[in-house]
Parts: structure tokens; sequence; C-alpha cells
């Protein structure tokens, strides 16, 4: 137990960061049927927003200044490029959404020249501190907790205000909700600044555990977090985070594993089983579309008709 | 009143009306009666917003509402239950109604007038924190009708409430009509039962592949020979 519990630890914190970046994907979802393929990139953005931010700013200042501009940015882009599609099949809306995300790739690509940006370490979060008997930043641990903290928000915003309320009409029936007087462009738009004000948070808290950021940064971390939406069945807030947690937390330990069992005697040298951590997250990605397409908590049908 | 003008409206590749003119007169129930794709439902979604007219005018108190977005429509009193009920399956009884009054800030009003759906409904009040879709056909109706009286209409539109409903139903549902006009709302019907709905309406107008062919009170729509034939099955 003692060599699985940092990695358990670690699984935890990285779920967190998946878990930011998962209802973003899991609410847009919800509300417009659109997997926005964008989503990871805006994540890279944010990375990419504080690294020239922090450069001439103090990080008081570039941290808000930071998930202001990427809210912006995603606001920007329903605005653009889904908007004006509303009307339009389904699948032009995805494929202008796969646009927008190499166009974000290669704009950052342009600046940046393809180099990687050190990320700005951030003081006391960055810091290591010991717990359990082990070593680690302070930002691993502080993850789940905001990540929690900021799911209960939101799940009381959507359960318990009016503009949540309407998120929850307009994701249920679009002409309904507005017959009832809800101008469905704001109720998508607030969707879509909180789930870029969560990406950026994420952004923060996960490049903070990377030396830098590129313009693929977002993919990877993007797409985990799209399978965890999937897993926990897309659409529902819950069951992303669950989803990312549990991802977050079977790649940690498999990237651990061969250490975990050399430690138990199971096995004497290195064998790679950490290359598999990220085939893992696709090969679960393709056990639950084929045994459970709606994920653990998929879309609940209530009709009675 | 409600006065449509001359009104032409493409939908789907289809002139669906062609040139209607239709008046409902305040405080009167008129009914729209039709076969299925008379374009009577085209009707009512272009007077709520959701479809655009091609030509012709729409006129509510003598505004124009052509061109307003839908929520305006609603504001200016203009309210509608569409077809199917199309309840909020994911929403409580409650916030089904809540989500009616959506655009209005009065919060004392909101309340008064919860209570007041649940009198004419009290069956919506015993359910009111269950889940709208696990109500019965003839409840998710109550339902529609509770929640689009929520933003206080001067004119309910109604689209087939007696679709899919057992008789019994039907007649509570007609009942129900009869009594939300009485209480002041003017009603705009539209019907495949055409007999429930010409006995329950002032006026009526008989539509006939986009084109208005016939208009009457109910009385004299219920005698008249042509729509005995085709819609009454005598």
């Amino acid at each position: 137990m003692q060599t699985v519990l940092p990695y358990i630890i670690s699984g935890i914190s990285v779920g967190g960061q998946y878990a930011l970046i998962a209802i973003g994907y899991t609410m847009v979802y919800g509300i417009l049927r659109l997997i926005n393929f964008a989503h990871g990139d805006v994540f890279m953005v944010a990375g990419l927003i504080m690294v020239y931010l922090a450069a001439s700013l103090p990080l008081y200042v570039a941290i808000p200044l930071v998930i202001l501009l990427t809210v912006l940015l995603g606001f920007t882009i329903e605005r653009v490029a889904y908007k004006p599609l509303r009307t339009a099949p389904r699948m032009s809306v995805m494929i202008s959404a796969i646009g927008v995300s190499y166009l974000l790739q290669n704009l950052a690509l342009y600046i940046t020249g393809g180099l990687n940006k050190n990320y700005p370490q951030i003081p006391w979060i960055s810091d290591r501190i010991s717990i359990l008997g082990m070593e680690t930043t302070r930002v691993t641990v502080i993850t789940p907790f905001l990540t929690i903290l900021l799911v209960v928000l939101l799940v009381l915003l959507i359960n318990h205000t009016k503009i949540g309320m309407a998120m929850r009409a307009v994701s249920l029936d679009f002409e309904v909700s507005q017959l009832m007087g809800v101008q469905i462009n704001t109720v998508i738009s607030v969707t879509f600044v909180i789930g870029t004000f969560l990406a950026a948070v994420g952004s923060i808290l996960f490049f903070t555990n990377y030396p830098g950021v590129v313009p693929t940064s977002g993919a990877m971390p993007g797409l985990k977090a799209f399978v965890a939406a999937v897993f926990g069945g897309i659409g529902s807030i819950p069951g992303a985070v669950i989803g990312a947690f549990i991802i977050g937390i079977a790649e940690s330990i498999i990237k651990g594993l061969d250490t975990i069992l050399i430690v138990n005697g199971a096995i004497t040298e290195q064998i790679g089983l950490a290359t598999f951590s990220d085939a893992f997250t696709f090969v679960l990605l393709i056990i639950i579309l084929v045994f459970k397409p709606t994920g653990l908590f998929g879309e609940k049908t209530a009709d009675k008709v | 009143m409600l006065k449509i003008k001359d009104l032409h409206v493409s939908y789907g590749g289809i002139h669906a009306l062609r040139g209607i003119d239709l008046e409902v007169p305040d405080g009167k129930i008129v009914t729209l009666i039709g076969a299925n794709g008379a374009g009577k439902s085209t009707a009512l979604r272009t007077i709520s917003g959701l479809v655009k007219a091609e030509s012709g005018s729409i006129t509510y108190d003598g505004k124009e509402l052509l061109g307003q977005p839908i929520y305006k429509i609603l504001e200016m009193g203009i309210a509608m239950v569409p077809e199917g009920r199309r309840i909020l399956t994911n929403l409580t009884v409650l916030e089904n109604l809540k989500i009616g009054a959506y655009l209005r800030k009065d919060k004392a009003g909101i309340e008064r007038d919860i209570q007041w759906v649940y009198s004419l409904f009290p069956r919506l009040q015993e359910r009111s924190w269950q889940l709208g879709g696990t109500l019965s056909g003839g409840e998710q109706q109550m339902l529609a009708v509770g929640r689009a009286l929520m933003s206080r209409p001067k004119l309910m539109m109604m689209d087939e409430p007696s679709l899919g409903l057992a008789p019994l139903v039907v007649r509570d549902i007609f009942e129900i009509i009869k009594e939300i006009n009485r209480q002041g709302v003017t009603v705009l019907l539209i019907e495949q039962n055409a007999n429930m709905a010409l006995k329950t309406a002032d006026y009526g107008y008989v539509l006939e592949t986009g084109q208005i062919t016939l208009t009457g009170t109910g009385r004299e729509l219920l005698a008249n020979e042509a729509v005995k034939k085709a819609y009454l099955g005598e």
C-alpha cells in the first residue's frame, strides 16, 4: 500500500485537472449536442497566455487576467464559429470546432515558433511539501479540493438558480425554452463562459506541474478529459468528474506499476508498463463505447409518451 | 385583438400558408380546424415567432408581431401550449411552472400565480416535486397549460391539446379551456377534434391546404354540411 499511495495521490490530482476540463466538454455537449474539439486547445492557449503575461506582470494580476482572457476566448469562439451555425446540421458545427482547434494550435505555433515556453513558477502552490511521508508539490494536494469546491458550486448554480434552470431547460428542448422566454444564445454563452473558466483554472493547476507549454499541450489532456466525459456519460457533470478521477488515478498507477511490482517482488526489473498509461485511457474509451455507450451516468430519459 | 392579414409562410420547402386572414377578438375562444398538414401548426408557430413569415402581417393590439423575437411576443402577452405538450421532463413540476414565468420579475406575483395554477389543477400541487416526465399524458397537458398561464398571457394559443388523450381527459381539458377563458384569457385553439373544438369556440376557421375556406361561429360551422362531411364524420 505504502508504494501505491503516492501514485494514487498524484492520480487524484491529475484527475482533478482532467475533471475541470471535462466539465467544459460535457456541459457544451449537454446544451448544444456538440463535441467542442477546440476545448483542449483553449486550455493550451490559457497556458500560453499565462506564460506571456507572467513575463511582464506580477502573478496576482496575471492569474485573474489569464482567467478573464480565456473566458473571453471561449465566449468569442462560440459567437464566431458556432452561433452562426445554430440551425445547420450538427456535423457542420463539429467541423467548425475542428477548424477552431487547428486554428488555435497553428496560431500558437506561429507565436511561439513551436518552442517550449517555460511555465512560470507560482510561489506557494509550486512549493514542495511533505504529506503522509512523501514529497510532492502543494498544487497536487490543493487540486482535488479546489476541483470539488468548484464542482459543488457549479451543481448548486445549475440546480438552484434561474440561469441554471434555463440551462437545464435548453439542454432538453430549445424550442420550448424559447417559448418560455429563455434567450438560448445567452444561455449558451453562459455555458461556454463557465466551461472555459474551469478550463483556465485547470490549466493553471496542470501546467504548474509541467515544465512548459507547446502548441500541442492541450491535445492530450483535452482527449483524456473528453474520454472522462464519455466514460461518465456525456452531458452529466458528476459523471465527467468521477470519470476524470478514475482515469487520472488509473493512469498514475500504471505509470508507477513497474516500481510497485518491483517493490512487491513480483518482477525484478523495469518492464516498461508505464508506456501503456495513455493506451489504457483509450482502451477504456473503446470498452465504454462498446458495452455502455451512455457511460456511467448517461442521460436518463424520463419521457413518458 | 389578434389580426392576421394575407399571411404567407413557407416551411420546409412547402408553401404552408397561402394568404390567410384571421381575427381573434379579445375574450373569445377561436378555433382553427383542419386536416393534418393543412397549416394549422404553422400558423401558431408563426404567431409565436418560431417560424418566419414570407409576407403579410400579424398585429396584436395594433403592434406588428412579425420580425419580433420570440420572447418579445411572449412579453406582449401571447403564450403557447405547444403540440405534444413538450413538458420539460428533466425539471420538476414546480420548475416547469417557474420557467413559464421566466420573463417575470415580480416574485410575489409569481408565487401567487403558482397557487392559482394549483387551484386550477390540484393534481399538479400533489406532484410539485416530481419530474415532469413522470406525469401521465393528461397531467402533462395540465402542466403545459399551467406553464403557459404562468406568463400571465392575455392570449393563449393551444396546439392540439386533446392529442393522444383518453376521451374523458379530453373533456376535462376542454372544461379547463372554458374556465381559463372565463377568467379573462383569450384562446386560439387548433384541433383535429373538430366536434369538441367547435362546441367550445365562439368562432371557427376551417383551414385547407394553407387557405381559409370557411369561417363562422362555432354553431354555424357545426351545422355546415361541408364541415359535417369533412371533419365531423357524419
